[in-house]
């Protein structure tokens, strides 16, 4: 239970840019600078509290590798379907073009990384969806991974956690895009009807078309602390009622208080915190005392 | 003959958008007395409240109960302040959840009339968990136990035309559209230009057609030549005719294996190389 000690995680924070600024001192190294306070700290110490803003406790945006190494035990990721690549369904122009300069830049083939893993010794299956890759928006793949995700928990009897981040659609793909809301929460629904357990791990951001699918039907939907859940972009709302929004709406917190998220976690009780849940939700587990003696 | 081909093969994805967006366009309120009859509204989810962008109800159809459920464009200002020109909010979806679970409970086919710019965005609809209402419905029509038969009347907005739209078949009026999002808001996204909105809607297949071949509806239903407006009781038999056809085959079909027919219908979308 205690071993949720600070890994050292070599791969480097790749934060938006716009979380990216020099410093104002000469020594000019790139600073973490909090979407959510403005603070800023150096990412050595922000790799150090997991990529926790160590003022507000906001849960910044991370890769899918670094997701790995903080969240699955150490060695046990098997990868599925790793090169798995969009074509261009619609034609639109320059999409491949696209695709391939966000694979050079990320090293992902697309936005969403699964597999199987243990967690504190429990088996289960994995996704994790990676902002850096087009805003881990929903196209043919992050829907094809998604939705295998979800036949292979029903097929080996296994839970299936997905922490979910996407800006919505892979508006490139059009309505092959919107289709894999369909398909991937009909998947959702067999899976339940199997028994299965799923978890979504909500991040920052969750939004769109991934809110209107699989992220809002897990079993249990836990949330990362501050970071945005909603459905329509906060912008169009405000357009539409032509005034600001306040801070906190579309948090993980107003989710919460609006009764869609069960419990906010912070990232360093993620790891306990699911392999708690996984065990809890092993099939006919009996008092202890009545096994016993009866 | 040779001319209405060749009328029709020069009208635009634009031009179409323009004939859906018409102001005599008919709605669900034109077509319900037209198709069904003995028509009963059902109000509520028995949750939250009534929602005046989704109808929804039971009637008959050549005699037959069925349960409908539509979105419903207003056709004048008053109407559309009742349907708030049809884009629900998540007690429209839920209201549409709970008469598709009784349509299952008493062995009635499901019949829904998508016809929405999109699901609401806003304060309240982010509250009461527009998302969730939306996955829901995705996830619990794949599911449902009995026959589900959706046609796009003009415009398929988006989620909001979705969650309507998981079915075992799909069906688009002639000149009606499907998409992501609005060629506007498309436009505004990738290019950050809301005027080239006629391009976007020109490349983005959203036609009946385009729906078809990337398989995702299975029929276009003709309409009357300029539009549905200038014939809505010959759109409305068009529209019997297809259901009638449609439904004959739906219910003769083994529940299992109609649920998996519906289930592959979504899961083969997708293009992608391993
Ligand atoms: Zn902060």
């Amino acid at each position: 239970m205690l071993e949720d000690l600070f890994k050292v995680v070599t791969a480097r924070f790749n934060g938006d840019d716009n979380e990216k600024e020099k410093s104002a001192d000469a020594s000019s190294v790139p600073m973490f600078k909090c979407p959510r306070c403005s603070c800023s700290c150096g990412y050595e110490q922000l790799e150090e509290n997991k990529w926790v803003c160590p003022e507000c406790g906001y849960h910044s945006r991370i890769s899918a590798k670094d997701r790995i190494a903080i969240t699955c035990d150490s060695g046990s990721f098997i990868e599925y379907d790793k090169g798995m690549s969009s074509l261009n369904p619609i034609d639109f122009p320059d999409y491949e073009g696209k695709i391939s300069a966000m694979q050079d830049k990320t090293g992902l083939c697309e936005a969403v990384v699964t597999g199987e893993c243990t967690i504190h010794g429990e088996r289960c299956l994995i996704g994790i969806m990676d902002s850096h890759f087009m805003m881990a928006s929903m196209g043919s793949v992050v829907g094809e991974k998604v939705t295998r995700a979800f036949e292979r928990a029903a097929e080996m009897n296994l839970p299936l956690i997905l922490f979910t981040a996407s800006g919505g659609a892979r508006m490139q793909e059009g309505l092959v895009s919107l289709m894999q809301m369909a398909k991937t929460s009909g998947a959702a629904a067999r899976l339940s009807e199997a028994g299965g357990l799923y978890i979504t791990v909500l991040t920052d951001p969750t939004t769109g078309g991934v809110t209107a699918s699989f992220a809002s039907l897990g079993d249990i939907i836990i949330a990362e602390p501050k970071v945005l859940v909603g459905f329509a972009g906060r912008r169009v709302i405000e357009g539409t009622i032509k005034q600001r929004l306040p801070e906190d709406f579309q948090s993980a917190e107003f989710m919460l208080e609006n009764g869609f998220v069960d419990l906010i976690c912070d990232r360093k009780n993620m790891r306990r915190t699911l392999a708690h849940l996984i065990r809890l939700h092993r099939p006919s587990q009996k008092m202890e005392d009545m096994t016993d003696g009866r | 003959m040779a001319d209405d081909m060749e009328k029709t093969l020069d009208i635009t994805p634009f031009d179409r958008l323009q004939i859906v967006r018409h102001k005599n366009r008919p709605t669900i309120r034109d077509y319900l007395p037209l198709i069904f009859t003995d028509f009963y509204e059902f109000h509520g989810d028995r949750l939250f409240g009534d929602d005046g962008a989704i109808l929804g109800g039971v009637g008959r159809f050549h005699g037959m109960p069925v349960t409908v459920i539509a979105e419903v464009k207003g056709r004048d200002i008053y109407e559309n302040k009742n349907s708030n020109f049809a884009m629900p909010h998540p007690e429209g979806y839920r209201k549409a959840l709970r008469l598709a679970r009784q349509a299952e409970k008493f062995h009635r086919p499901v019949i829904c009339f998508i016809d929405t710019p999109g699901a609401f965005c806003g304060v309240a609809a982010e509250k009461r968990g527009q998302g969730e209402a939306i996955a829901k419905n995705l996830a619990e029509f794949m599911t449902l136990k009995t026959p589900v038969i959706s046609i796009v009347l003009g415009e398929g907005g988006s989620g909001g035309a979705l969650a309507l739209g998981v079915c075992d078949e799909l069906a688009m009026l002639e000149n009606a559209s499907y998409s992501v999002i609005s060629p506007r808001g498309f436009a505004s996204i990738l290019w950050k230009d809301a005027t080239r909105e006629e391009e976007a809607c020109n490349i983005m297949r959203i036609t009946a057609e385009d729906a078809v071949a990337l398989g995702v509806a299975e029929a276009i239903i003709p309409e009357p030549d300029g539009g549905a407006h200038n014939d809505p009781e010959t759109t409305a038999e068009n529209i019997s005719e297809f259901l009638a056809k449609s439904l004959n085959n739906k219910i003769a079909k083994n529940i299992d294996l109609l649920l998996n027919e519906r289930y592959n219908k979504f899961r083969k979308i997708g293009e992608f190389t391993e």
